[in-house]
This record gives structure tokens, C-alpha cells and sequence, in this order.
């Protein structure tokens, strides 16, 4: 991070929590949000994250006030917003398709919301150089929007929606038009540009990886509810249930059966000791948590050992892939970060093949839809 | 002539292969514009009658125009007339065709097909109903009933350029501009109306020519010292041929023109 600590706004926006309660919005018969609780902290970077489809969008333009939700409440502090409208929220806001207006230049886009607010030319000019400067476009405020690559049309519509500090910012798929590579860079710069200002901010991805990249948390969200709200961590170590487990990261999904006293095995392997309720379960395993076992384990109790045949192998550079057929029917894939010596880069299909589980990365998710 | 053996296209084809469909195409394009182009040299005929070619050359017939009260008074009427459609049609094309285009309701299509049938109903239809209701009205025969009558073909034509102009416009730009603190009239005036401000001319001026074109309706609702020139040229062909019209029609084809050409160049000039 470059050192911009002489840039920063003089008076840091006041962030404000973000409440929302069994927020509903119908269309026609369908529901695209049912009933939705969430609570977003007081500068707290959280992501919309779903399928397309899935309500993400239409929460986020709820919060900005550009669709009226049919029952339930939106507060920013303490104040109700549900029928304010999107001029007087105060919220900043960021397009997929940046939205820039193209009949002015990037100083004038930028100065557009200081305008709006009567603020003086002067401070205006003095605000808008604060704010390029911010997104590293210091001495482009004379060009025109069409002489922009997109990685810069995205950073002036990242300041045009903080230089009024706003103390809410929602963003829609920000990155999703850039190529690989500058979004990664993109990402880590938003993060950054998040501890800078203090926003409490809102964004919005159907990008996993950008999920787990940026967030404070991760509210997933599908068919209109949210499937489980937590920080990355959490959300990829102990996913709630089968869709979250399918849709962040790779998985695996073994059935469970569970005997007279409550405890969950799978193939004569016990799986939980403890007791569970009754219904069905899953063991989800992440591809990167087995290992290729060679010798006899020495813990058995720190190790779940699963034994199978090699089904296919795919050499990816960095990593391998495999998927591996064990007890009859279920099929597992596992992923190992590649060593030129390694002997485990000879696997052929129809090896037999010994898996290794750590017990602490033991998954267990009630069986349901991944849809 | 090795212009004929030179490719003219991708697939090999010669210019001297394609020659037949140089020929036809010109001869469309002629079928297409001699018409309208044959009364020009007639109205420069010294003669009393409408005659092709011209034996002798004046430029007396613009002088009768130019001098006759009559057809002076008609001109006015017509200008004031179609300026008038112009400035009522466009702001109500204009607002119809962004309400229609932004509400993304199911009816909106329907609504949107409704408003424009007037460009697809026979004029004489839109006319003969015009006259009756007029007539119970008291509108016949006066400015404010032709420019009524005259929006309703004008705007049609204004939604569909304004809505074909929204199209190539990202509707986020007014959302942006909403979040950052303007209201949404604020919005559309400062932020979209300025992209779409040639699609708003080009509009404007088809209109303008929808109504100083217009023959089947004035024919109807317009008379007495509010006639236009075209139903005055109507009536000059049946009662006495001279070559007046003749000059008038090529003003008119001037005027149509140029403003034609000037929309074309405004729409490339928008891309």
C-alpha cells in the first residue's frame, strides 16, 4: 500500500450499522427475497454472495432505495429508510458497468455529488484532487471518460462514490468486467481503500474466491434467504448446510449413517462419537484436506483413513487433481500441491490408493439440496 | 477499364460480374427519386403550363409564389403549424417513450404498441374520425385542432427514436446520479437528456416534417384562412394547373430534405 496518509479525508464519514428485519420483495409470484434478517456492523465490509438469481442484486438496490420492498424494515442507525428515496439516503454506489457519465470529465463525474451538495468550487476542486489522489489517478481529472482503461473507469466511480463520504457504501459486481489479473490487484486495493475511509460497506459478487478475499463476512444467499452469514473462515471450514458447502470452494459429499446411539459413520469408519439428533447427515470434504497416505497411520484416532482406487489424475502445474473411487460407489476428488519428486505425481488410474482425513477437518452438514 | 476486373468482395466476384447488379440498382434508385425530381426543372418554365422538359427557362413561377398573398398566408400556416407539433410532440413522445422504456412492466410493451398505431392506421381513417369529432368541438378549421391532429402522427415517431436512443444508454448512469444525491428529474435532465440530446433534435425535426408534409388531414380539419400550403396545392392542381405548384413543391422538397440530411448527420454524429 502506497502512503497516502496526507490524503486521507480530514474528518472520517461517521459509519453507520445497517439493520435489516424480515425484508420481503415479491415478483409476482415469485419471491426474491423471503423474509431476510441482517444485521451489517458499523464498518464492517460484508459480501452479498449467491448465484445469479439468488436476491443478492435486489437486496443491494433495496438498500440503495431503487426498489420497494413489499414488507420489512431497512435502518441506517436508527433511522427508518424503507420509504426514503435513494437521493436522500447518502449512500455511495458503485456499477458493474461503472455508470461514469460520459459527457463529463473525470474531475466533473467526481464533483458531481459536491455539486448536488452545494459544496464550494474550491473545496470541490480541493475534495476531488483528495479523492483521485486516493485511487491513484491523481493527474487524470482533465481526461475524458472515453480515453479510460477499465481498470481506471472503475477507479473513478470508486471515487465519485466516496468523495462526498457517504457513510454507506454499496457496490454491485465491481470487478466482474476486468480481466484476472487486475481484479486480484483491484480486490486488495478495495480492501485497503475499506480501512482507509471506515465505510461500513456492502458488496455485492456471485466470485467466491473475491468472497473470501475481501470480506469481514459473507452473507450467502440463494433463492431469496440467506443460506448462513459468517467471516470467510467460517463460511469454508464450517459451512451450515449443503448449499453453502456445494457453493463456496470444491466439495465432496459422502452420506452418513446413523446408529442406534446417535453417532454417524460412513463405510465402518465412525465419523462423530458424539451423539447427534435424529435425521439425515453428510460428511462434506474439502479436496485439499485428504492426503495420500503411504504408510500404516500412526494416530488413528487424529486420522480418518479411507481406502480406495485412483480413477483419474490430472496434472495442473501447481497442484494435481484426483478423483478417487472408494468403498463401491462414492467417488472423491482430492487436489496436493505438486513436488518434481514426489512419487504421489505417478498415480495411474486404477492404483489403489489410501486417502487421510484429519479428524478436526470433519465436516458434518444435515443432507439436503445443493440447489 | 481494369477497375472491372479487380475483386468486389471476398468471395472473388469481379466488378465487371457484379455490373448487371450495379445497372439494377441504378435504375431503382432512379424509379425511386425521378418524381420527386421532375417537378425542379419544371418549375424554371417560362411557359403558362406545366410542361417537361421546359421550352423556355424563368424564374417567374417563384415570383407568382412569392407575391400571392394567399400562398404566403398558407406558408405561414403551415410553418406555424408544424413548429407547433414539433414542440408538443417531442416533450410528449419524449416522456412516453422513457416512461414505457423504464417501467419494465408487462403492459408497457402493449401500451407502447397502442401508441404508436397511428403510424399504422390509415391516415384517411385518423382523418375522417378527426373531422366528426372536431366538429362537435368547434376544432375544425383552426391551428390548435391541426396541431392536435398532427401529434398524433408526430408522436409516434418521436418514441420510437427517443426509445431506440435509451437503448444504447445505460439506465445506470441515472441510478448512480439518484444514489449521489440528485432526484430523479434532477437525474434525466442533467444526465440523460444530454446523451440522447441529438435523438431529441432528430425527433423534433421529424416531426416538424410530419406536420409541413401532412396532405390527408389538413385536406380535412384545415381551411378558411388557416389552410396549409398543402391542402392549398391540393386544391390549385384540381381548379387551375400552373407552374406556381410546381415551384412551391420544389421549396418543399429543399426544406424536406435538409432537414432528412441534417438528421441523418445528427444520428452519425452520436455515434
Amino acid at each position: 500500500m502506497q502512503s497516502n496518509a496526507d490524503t486521507q479525508p480530514s474528518e472520517k464519514p461517521t459509519a453507520l450499522p445497517i439493520r435489516i428485519q424480515s425484508l420481503t420483495k415479491k415478483y409476482g409470484k415469485f419471491y426474491a427475497l423471503d423474509s431476510v434478517d441482517l444485521d451489517i456492523k458499523s464498518g464492517e465490509f460484508l459480501t452479498l454472495l449467491g448465484p445469479s438469481g439468488s436476491g443478492k442484486t435486489t437486496l443491494l438496490m433495496a438498500i440503495a432505495g431503487f426498489n420497494r420492498p413489499d414488507a420489512g424494515s431497512i435502518r441506517f442507525g436508527d433511522d427508518e429508510m424503507i420509504l426514503t428515496p435513494p437521493h436522500k439516503r447518502n449512500v455511495g454506489m458503485v456499477f458493474q458497468s461503472y455508470a461514469l457519465f460520459p459527457h463529463m470529465t473525470v474531475a466533473e463525474n467526481v464533483a458531481f455529488p459536491l455539486k448536488l451538495r452545494g459544496v464550494s468550487a474550491e473545496e470541490s476542486a480541493e475534495r476531488v484532487d483528495e479523492a483521485l489522489t486516493t485511487v491513484q489517478l491523481a493527474s487524470l481529472g482533465a481526461r475524458g471518460i472515453e480515453e479510460l482503461s477499465g481498470g481506471q473507469r472503475q477507479r473513478v466511480a470508486l471515487a465519485r462514490a466516496f468523495v462526498f463520504r457517504p457513510r454507506i457504501l454499496l457496490m454491485d459486481e465491481p470487478l466482474s468486467a476486468l480481466d484476472k489479473k487486475l481484479r486480484e490487484q483491484m480486490q486488495i486495493e478495495l480492501k485497503h481503500l475499506h480501512e482507509q475511509l471506515g465505510v461500513t460497506t456492502v458488496y455485492v459478487t456471485h466470485d467466491q474466491r473475491e468472497a473470501l478475499t475481501m470480506s469481514d463476512r459473507i452473507a450467502v444467499i440463494n433463492h431469496g434467504k440467506l443460506a448462513q452469514v459468517d467471516t470467510p473462515h467460517a463460511i469454508y471450514n464450517r459451512p451450515a448446510n449443503a448449499f453453502v458447502a456445494d457453493f463456496i470452494g470444491e466439495s465432496t459429499m459422502l452420506p452418513l449413517t446413523r446408529n442406534g446411539s446417535g453417532q454417524l459413520s460412513f463405510a465402518g469408519n465412525l465419523i462423530s462419537h458424539d451423539p447427534v439428533s435424529a435425521g439425515d447427515y453428510s460428511l462434506v470434504i474439502r479436496p485439499e484436506r485428504l492426503s495420500v497416505i503411504r504408510e500404516t497411520v500412526s494416530d488413528p484416532q487424529q486420522t480418518l483413513v479411507f481406502s480406495g482406487t485412483i480413477r483419474e489424475f490430472v496434472f495442473q502445474g501447481d497442484t494435481a487433481f484426483a478423483l478417487a473411487s472408494i468403498s463401491d460407489r462414492h467417488d472423491v476428488s482430492f487436489r496436493f500441491a505438486t513436488d518434481s519428486a514426489s512419487s504421489e505425481n505417478s498415480l495411474r488410474p486404477g492404483d489403489p490408493v489410501s486417502l487421510g482425513l484429519n479428524r478436526s477437518d470433519v465436516i458434518i452438514i444435515p443432507r439436503g439440496e445443493v440447489q | 477499364m481494369g477497375w472491372l476486373k479487380k475483386p468486389a468482395s471476398d468471395t472473388q466476384l469481379t466488378h465487371g460480374d457484379r455490373l448487371w447488379l450495379y445497372v439494377v440498382a441504378a435504375i431503382i434508385m432512379l424509379l425511386l427519386v425521378i418524381p420527386t425530381l421532375i417537378v425542379i426543372p419544371m418549375s424554371f418554365s417560362a411557359s403558362q403550363y406545366l410542361e417537361f422538359p421546359p421550352e423556355t427557362w424563368s424564374m417567374r413561377w417563384y415570383d407568382v409564389y412569392l407575391e400571392s398573398p394567399k400562398w404566403m398566408r398558407a406558408t405561414v400556416t403551415s410553418m406555424q403549424v408544424g413548429v407547433l407539433t414539433m414542440l408538443l410532440a417531442t416533450p410528449v413522445g419524449t416522456m412516453a417513450a422513457y416512461a414505457l422504456f423504464v417501467s419494465g412492466h408487462r403492459a408497457a410493451r402493449a401500451l407502447f404498441m397502442f401508441l404508436i398505431t397511428p403510424m399504422i392506421v390509415p391516415v384517411i381513417l385518423i382523418a375522417i374520425g378527426t373531422f366528426y369529432a372536431y366538429g362537435r368541438i368547434g376544432l375544425n378549421n383552426t391551428i390548435t385542432g391541426l396541431v392536435l391532429a398532427h401529434s398524433v402522427l408526430a408522436a409516434p415517431l418521436v418514441m420510437i427514436v427517443i426509445t431506440s436512443a435509451l437503448r444504447n444508454y445505460d439506465l445506470n448512469q441515472e441510478r448512480v446520479a439518484r444514489s449521489l444525491g440528485a432526484t430523479r428529474l434532477k437525474a434525466f435532465f442533467v444526465i440523460t437528456l444530454p446523451q440522447i440530446k441529438f435523438s431529441l433534435v432528430t425527433a423534433a425535426l421529424l416531426s416538424f416534417l410530419t406536420s409541413f408534409d401532412e396532405v390527408i388531414i389538413a385536406i380535412f380539419v384545415s381551411g378558411g384562412t388557416n389552410a396549409t400550403l398543402t391542402k392549398h396545392m391540393f386544391a390549385a392542381l384540381r381548379d387551375f394547373i400552373d407552374p406556381t405548384i410546381a415551384a412551391i413543391s420544389t421549396i418543399m422538397i429543399l426544406v424536406s430534405t435538409t432537414l432528412l440530411l441534417a438528421t441523418q448527420f445528427l444520428g452519425a454524429k452520436q455515434k
